[in-house]
């Protein structure tokens, strides 16, 4: 067993050898620029481009011309709400979204705001999912854009994107969906879903960094501002060099996605049951998120009076984290867990244990037995855990001032 | 397999086996996010630095001043949108050569209010100084000239226009696309003549595709273009790529180490095919301006160039007709316009760049073919008329 185990497999996940292999040629001998239309070179790099393409499509029940490629989810939830929000803004300017959603989309509406756009960012409930009562009450009659992630990269939970989408089609909004987390890992079937524009990420699915697609519906048809303007490629949605082997490794990632995702989420639902049967053993711990509706990869839990950073300290064998990547520099308690109405203390010892294709039983077995190790030392050291088992209401307590 | 011999290393060049050395194990066991605070995210993290010391060291610049993109298209972009977007609208000049990725951004500012000045330029394709100092009399906020033109690979006196560009307080811009490996780039020395900014980018040099860098001096105020989880100092959200990163700073490491050397080579090559060219009647664009080692931009009369491109893709030549991104248009190039070559002399235009693979054996055995393809296309043209 090779330590320390990888369980993050949220924050990114190893290429899938097979994917490695794929790329490669294009890497080497392979090397034309998709673009060059004066040789084989340029013409092997765009047949090897479209092939992706229809791979990518595949996956999500999607038209290959539906595919826009890009640097990654963070630039396609860029373009999908700067595009949507500044094409249509004659009809409205006004943007909902939600307090759990990823950085890459919380960020880039806030910038709208300070373009003169209003936002609403809907709460979600206990159990990290959003109520489409409180959704529906937030839509106004200039409400362009709704933007809800499918997959919450912190807590895992599923969100009813059918459903919303039929609220936003009924109403003529907009609906973009970022599905990094959710390709692989649930269903996405595009021809069902009223979702106009859908974020997808190779690096969180088995393919590499640096590559990432937004889905643009065509019928009804979306249109967008670019972003990224020059050469005109990507029917001019987004311009600039594409990166042929980025691309392949992304095509072959999302086609081994459909062809193995039933059998490998059965097994990672094993794991994931296991090491939370493993862990719920232990007394005052928390799983963060619903656990129905919640893909089989994730598990967030919370260890009462233990400090988190002690605790990842403490398990470094073990690579977690105690929230998204994107935000870990920061010591502040996840903003997701905050939403979900967890006072600090909780949200600051939670941890984000992500499983996937190569986690292996042993692995999860040793997780188990060090958490139990771990947290039980930790927990000697606190004062607060002595006030727990003596009875103690800690929320009656009066702290002195300092 | 039968593979052509590949002329065209402006558009993309073949990934150095180094380069590919270096990047695998980042596509295999290295597979941490930079931003994740585990041993996998830290190695990725020193593996991320150490290319931007890398890339630093190639271009002269520190490597705090390095921002990594997905491509030379988004370091454009970046600065001239992330410029725009902190300063109030106002002038904004670019040469009439510029890529696209800095002419269509510069349309895209026109529509938000700023005023866009398009610098002519002479016969062999530099900014025409008397039309430059007219501008700067006008007072841009922000310029935007290349080092070396994509297509003709001339060169401008960016440190010039630069320096005279400094009492009006503009942001000075310059793409360094095709420079970077062929040429020595000093930010250092450009930066004091007054050049805020360069692109540069991964696989015109033997890197991968999907990484490339805006060296930016950091009294400048960008927005960003991709906003989220904050990386590149905030400049450039979005999960670092890790692999062509390490593959764009493998490179740099490489053309930093080659550069001289290598600017010789292709200098005595390009001489080898131009000598040929001459002989056999083209024109060639630009040949009196300083231009790159490696690109040589011609035209036979009467022969159109995306005819004599074919014929030389089936002989086993790879080689341009135009910039690669604009390569389905079938209008005569822009750049050969903007230097006032005849539209009927630009739709003739090859361009053939050369690189680290080119070699005088496939530059004697090009003219032949070279040769024996003209020889055939103008007696079909004599029997069809």
């Amino acid at each position: 067993m090779k330590l320390p185990i990888y369980l993050d497999y949220s924050a990114t996940t190893p290429v899938d050898p097979r994917v490695a292999e794929k790329m490669i040629p294009f890497l080497v001998e392979k090397f034309g620029n998709p673009a060059s239309r004066s040789h084989s070179y340029g013409w092997e790099a765009e047949a090897a481009v479209e092939e992706a393409r229809e791979q990518v499509a595949a996956l999500v029940n999607a038209d290959p011309k539906e595919i826009v490629w890009t640097s990654g989810a963070t630039e396609s939830n860029n373009l999908a709400i700067k595009g949507a929000a500044n094409f249509y803004a004659g009809k409205g300017k006004h943007i909902i979204t939600v307090k759990t959603e990823h950085k890459a989309v919380l960020d880039t509406v806030r910038e709208m705001e300070r373009q003169g756009f209003s936002a609403t960012y809907l709460d979600v409930q206990e159990n990290g999912l959003i109520d489409l009562e409180v959704l529906k009450a937030a839509i106004r009659p200039d409400t362009v854009l709704v933007s809800v992630m499918f997959v919450n990269n912190e807590i895992g939970v599923v969100q009813p994107i059918a459903e919303i989408g039929e609220i936003c089609r009924e109403k003529g909004i907009i609906f973009h969906v970022d599905a990094a987390q959710a390709t692989g890992k649930v269903d996405i079937d595009l021809d069902k879903l009223k979702v106009d524009l859908m974020s997808f990420s190779a690096h969180k699915t088995y393919g590499p960094k640096g590559i990432g697609a937004l889905y643009i519906r065509r019928k009804p048809r979306v249109r967008l501002e670019a972003q990224m303007h020059g050469g005109g490629h990507e029917r001019g949605f987004r311009s600039g060099t594409l990166a042929t082997h980025q691309i392949v490794g992304m095509g072959e990632a999302f086609r081994l996605a459909k062809e193995e995702m039933v059998e490998e989420n059965k097994r990672i639902a094993a794991l994931r049951d296991k090491l939370l049967k493993g862990l719920s053993d232990m007394e005052a711990v928390y799983v963060n998120g619903d656990l129905e509706h919640r893909v089989a990869h994730n598990l967030n839990m919370s260890f009462a009076y233990v400090e988190g950073e002690s605790l990842l300290m403490a398990i470094k064998d073990v690579a977690v984290s105690s929230g998204s990547a994107c935000t870990s520099a920061s010591l502040e308690p996840s903003y997701v867990l905050r939403a979900l109405g967890r006072e600090d203390e909780l949200a600051h010892s939670s941890i984000r244990f992500s499983i996937g294709r190569f986690t292996t039983e042993e692995e999860v077995d040793f997780v188990v037995k060090l958490l139990h190790s771990k947290v039980g030392k930790l927990r000697e050291l606190s004062p607060l855990w002595d006030m727990f088992k003596e009875g103690i209401d800690l929320n009656t307590v009066q702290w002195a001032a300092h | 397999m039968f593979a052509p011999v590949y002329l065209d290393h402006n558009a993309t060049t073949p990934l150095h086996p180094e380069v590919l050395e270096a990047m695998l194990p980042y596509l295999r066991e290295q597979y941490g996010n930079a931003s994740s605070r585990h041993e996998y995210g830290r190695a990725a993290r020193r593996a991320v630095d150490e290319a931007r010391q890398q890339v630093a060291a190639a271009t002269g610049a520190h490597a705090t001043e390095v921002v990594f993109t997905s491509g030379g298209s988004e370091s454009n972009n970046l600065f001239l949108k992330g410029a725009a977007a902190s300063l109030r609208p106002g002038l904004l000049a670019v040469s009439a050569v510029e890529h696209p990725c800095i002419a269509r951004p510069a349309e895209q500012l026109a529509r938000q209010g700023w005023e866009v000045a398009t610098l002519a330029v002479d016969g062999e394709g530099r900014v025409e100084q008397g039309a430059y100092a007219e501008l700067l009399a006008r007072r841009p906020a922000l310029v935007s000239v290349m080092l070396a033109n994509n297509e003709t690979g001339v060169l401008q006196d960016v440190a010039a226009l630069a320096q005279a560009a400094r009492p009006t307080g503009a942001w000075f811009h310059s793409d360094a696309v095709q420079v970077l490996g062929k040429l020595e780039l000093d930010f250092r020395a450009l930066n004091g003549a007054g050049v805020h900014a360069l692109s540069v980018s991964s696989h015109k040099i033997g890197g991968p595709k999907g990484a490339a860098a805006l060296v930016l001096d950091k009294r400048v105020e960008l927005q960003p273009l991709i906003a989220g989880g904050g990386q590149e100092r905030n400049l450039r959200s979005g999960t670092e790529n890790v692999p062509a990163i390490v593959g764009f700073g493998a490179a740099c490491a490489l053309a930093a180490r080659n550069v001289k050397e290598y600017r010789r080579r292709l200098a005595d090559l390009r001489q080898q095919l131009e000598a040929g060219l001459h002989h056999q009647g083209a024109r060639i664009f630009g040949a009196g301006a300083e231009r790159l080692p490696n690109t040589s931009y011609f035209a036979f009369p009467g022969v159109d160039g995306e005819t004599l491109v074919g014929y030389l893709d089936r002989a086993g030549f790879a080689v341009a007709s135009g910039a690669a991104c604009s390569s389905a248009n079938p209008e005569p190039s822009r750049v050969l316009m903007a230097m006032g070559v005849a539209p009927e002399l630009a739709r003739g235009a090859v361009r053939v760049s050369l690189g680290a693979t080119s070699t005088a054996a496939q530059i004697e055995e090009f003219l032949g073919v070279l040769k024996g393809t003209l020889e055939r296309l103008t007696s079909l043209t004599a029997m069809a008329s």
